[in-house]
């Protein structure tokens, strides 16, 4: 059966909402407009109002109240319309979500889910595109999700959910029309990354959004006998570093795309991570495929051009191969 | 009237005295990094917590000793949290700032301003949908009043229904800054009134009125599960925090503020109302003299957290690999 990324992500929180009365979903127009990206069209039909709650924009505020409510017993999935806007939250997330359990020696954990659209690709400009992803990554106590196949869609929500710390979502906007045939959907860790495509001559590294191009690219590359084996992250915190590590030992070649901006960005981190620990398995420098560092622009053309493709990627994975060890 | 006087007094000696103490420790080197002290304000947490049950929760800001130890915590784990002991109420990981205490239901011990606020309102609303008539007491300062967070939650509590008994602890001064200097409306429990709640202004050198005001605030949260706001004016006696030279305010202004010490206000009454004595008085600071020695004992005895745990509690599950 075919399902799209977006009823996916719409089932998941349906059937946790289903499975236990504790599950609430907070947000900017979750209810009555059916969310912006139309994943929980239906949920305010099925659920009520109290469960299901559209809130006033105030970001700071209601992920912070996803916090207290945590702490109080309820099992919150708090939705912010976008990354961009996450940033008015900021605080809550990193001074008190993902601080608290530590500072108060462990007394207080925090099991709140918080999803929000990330990415580019919409023309959506400069304030409603941009992949911060790596930013939650850098703090120790959030666990950060990117699924980014119809099965984690689904399977993350439930996990996530029932994991004790906080957990933050990201749903690439490209994403949500896509569409898989799957027979069953059920519950996927939150732990690992997975081989989503084997191959023996160089490892793709990719997460949410650059997944699809990252298979693209490969399929290309397979016309010219370049095998490339494409890992998915999955989950971009604790980073499942075993995994890409065994790739890398495979294949000797890396090339990393991250939709973020190429400084600090989550790819330097993985870049970094293989160089301290599988240097001397390298036959070649890794590369990466990154967003430009410029704010995305408006138009087409530019915001395309700024943004990894699979035609970036296949050039870099060139570039990688083509030096002999 | 003056019921309970020798409690009441009891309490804000305890506070005094304590704040006081860590004040000495901070000089010889014992406790570290900020330390906000309550000296002049003990009016305030002293009433305000005789209006909460076991039951209820409470969320405060960085100044905020005296609420834990009122609300059940040992002065004694309070002190080794000070001292950054592991033996401490928050295992010494928190500090002055972030005393935590799960049993008693005390959220903290938050450094960022109205930082607090947010999470009073998820405890509220997880009370509301499961049905507790319970009470989240949530403390800051005026400062908070100039933050988003505040407003955002103001606008929350009262569309959502919240059972949040809020207590501005209104000392007149942001760190530096005057209320008049960062406030267009400095009447703080009119603006929370324009957001639909009941709020009052209360003198918050008056542990009485603190009291009585926390009383029929707490009742409404309960009885109506709405929010319900208190302006506590108060003042601090010392410094900010132990790194200020106290520039942008007189002398003056604070020895005119001594003038209406809580503790001197209550004993006077007590005295004119014939509930309270000078014995009362002794007995009380010889009680917190020999519970803050037992406290600073206990700390001194403490322990280090071995540097191998650093990392625990950072996640709840271990990671993987």
């Amino acid at each position: 059966m075919t399902t799209s990324y977006r009823q996916a992500a719409h089932d998941a929180i349906r059937d946790a909402m289903r499975a236990d009365e504790r599950v609430l979903l907070i947000g900017e127009d979750v209810g009555r407009y059916g969310g912006t990206y139309a994943v929980s069209k239906g949920l305010l039909a099925e659920f009520g109002e109290t469960r299901v709650r559209d809130t006033p924009l105030s970001e700071l505020s209601f992920v912070g109240m996803g916090i207290g409510a945590a702490l109080g017993g309820l099992r919150p999935i708090v939705e912010v319309m976008t990354v961009n806007f996450s940033l008015l939250a900021l605080d809550q997330l990193v001074n008190t979500a993902a601080a608290l359990r530590h500072m108060s020696g462990g007394q207080f954990s925090v099991p709140l889910v918080v999803r929000m659209a990330t990415g580019a690709g919409r023309q959506l400009a400069a304030q409603h595109s941009h992949s911060f992803e790596g930013w939650y990554a850098h703090v120790p106590g959030l666990r950060v999700v990117a699924p980014a196949t119809v099965p984690d869609a689904y399977g993350m929500l439930a996990t996530a959910l029932a994991d004790p710390d906080p957990v933050i979502v990201f749903e690439h906007v490209g994403l949500y029309d896509t569409a898989a045939d799957v027979d069953e959907l059920g519950a996927s860790d939150i732990d690992t990354a997975a081989v989503r495509r084997p191959g023996s001559d160089v490892t793709l590294i990719a997460y949410g959004g650059s997944l699809p191009k990252a298979l693209e690219a490969a399929r290309l590359l397979d016309e010219d006998g370049i095998d490339c084996e494409v890992l998915d992250l999955r989950v971009l915190r604790p980073l499942d570093a075993a995994t890409i590590l065994a790739s890398v030992r495979t294949t000797h070649r890396a090339v990393v795309v991250d939709e973020g901006w190429r400084s600090g960005s989550l790819a330097a981190e993985i870049c970094t991570r293989i160089v301290e620990d599988a240097f001397y398995d390298l036959d070649a420098p890794i590369a990466r495929v990154c967003t430009l560092e410029v704010p995305i622009p408006y138009p087409r053309h530019l915001e395309q051009a700024a943004l990894p493709s699979a035609e970036r990627i296949v050039a870099a994975v060139r570039a990688v191969v083509g030096v002999r060890p | 009237m003056t019921t309970d006087a020798s409690g009441l007094l009891r309490d804000m000696v305890r506070v005094r005295r304590l704040e006081e103490k860590c004040a000495e420790l901070y000089g010889a080197g014992k406790i570290r990094g900020f330390l906000h002290l309550y000296v002049g304000e003990e009016a305030v947490a002293v009433g305000a917590l005789r209006a909460l049950t076991a039951d209820d929760a409470v969320v405060a800001t960085y100044r905020e000793h005296p609420h834990a130890l009122l609300r059940g915590t040992s002065m004694a784990s309070i002190m080794a949290e000070l001292y950054g002991k592991q033996e401490g109420c928050s295992h010494g990981r928190g500090g002055s700032m972030h005393l935590f205490d799960a049993e008693h239901r005390f959220y903290g011990g938050n450094a960022i301003v109205a930082g607090g606020l947010p999470l009073a309102l998820g405890l509220a609303l997880s009370d509301a949908m499961q049905r507790r008539r319970r009470v989240t007491a949530c403390f800051f300062g005026d400062g908070a009043v100039s933050e988003g967070a505040f407003h955002e939650s103001m606008n929350l509590a009262a569309l959502w229904h919240l059972p949040v008994l809020f207590c501005c602890e209104n000392n007149g001064y942001a760190m530096g800054t005057a209320l008049a200097r960062s406030q267009s409306q400095p009447d703080l429990a009119a603006r929370a009134a324009s957001y639909g709640m009941p709020a009052e202004a209360v003198d918050g050198m008056d542990v009485l009125a603190c009291r009585d005001a926390a009383c029929r605030g707490a009742d409404h949260v309960r009885g109506t599960g709405e929010p319900f706001f208190l302006e506590f004016r108060t003042y601090r006696f010392r410094a900010h925090s132990m790194f200020d030279p106290q520039l942008y305010r007189d002398r003056a202004e604070v020895d005119e503020w001594r003038t209406r010490d809580p503790i001197g206000l209550l004993v006077d009454r007590g005295r004119r109302e014939h509930v309270l004595t000078d014995a009362d008085l002794e007995d009380a600071e010889r009680r917190a003299d020999s519970e803050i020695a037992d406290a600073v004992a206990y700390a001194e005895a403490g322990t280090w957290e071995d540097v191998a745990h650093l990392d625990t509690d950072v996640l709840t599950r271990e990671v993987l690999r």
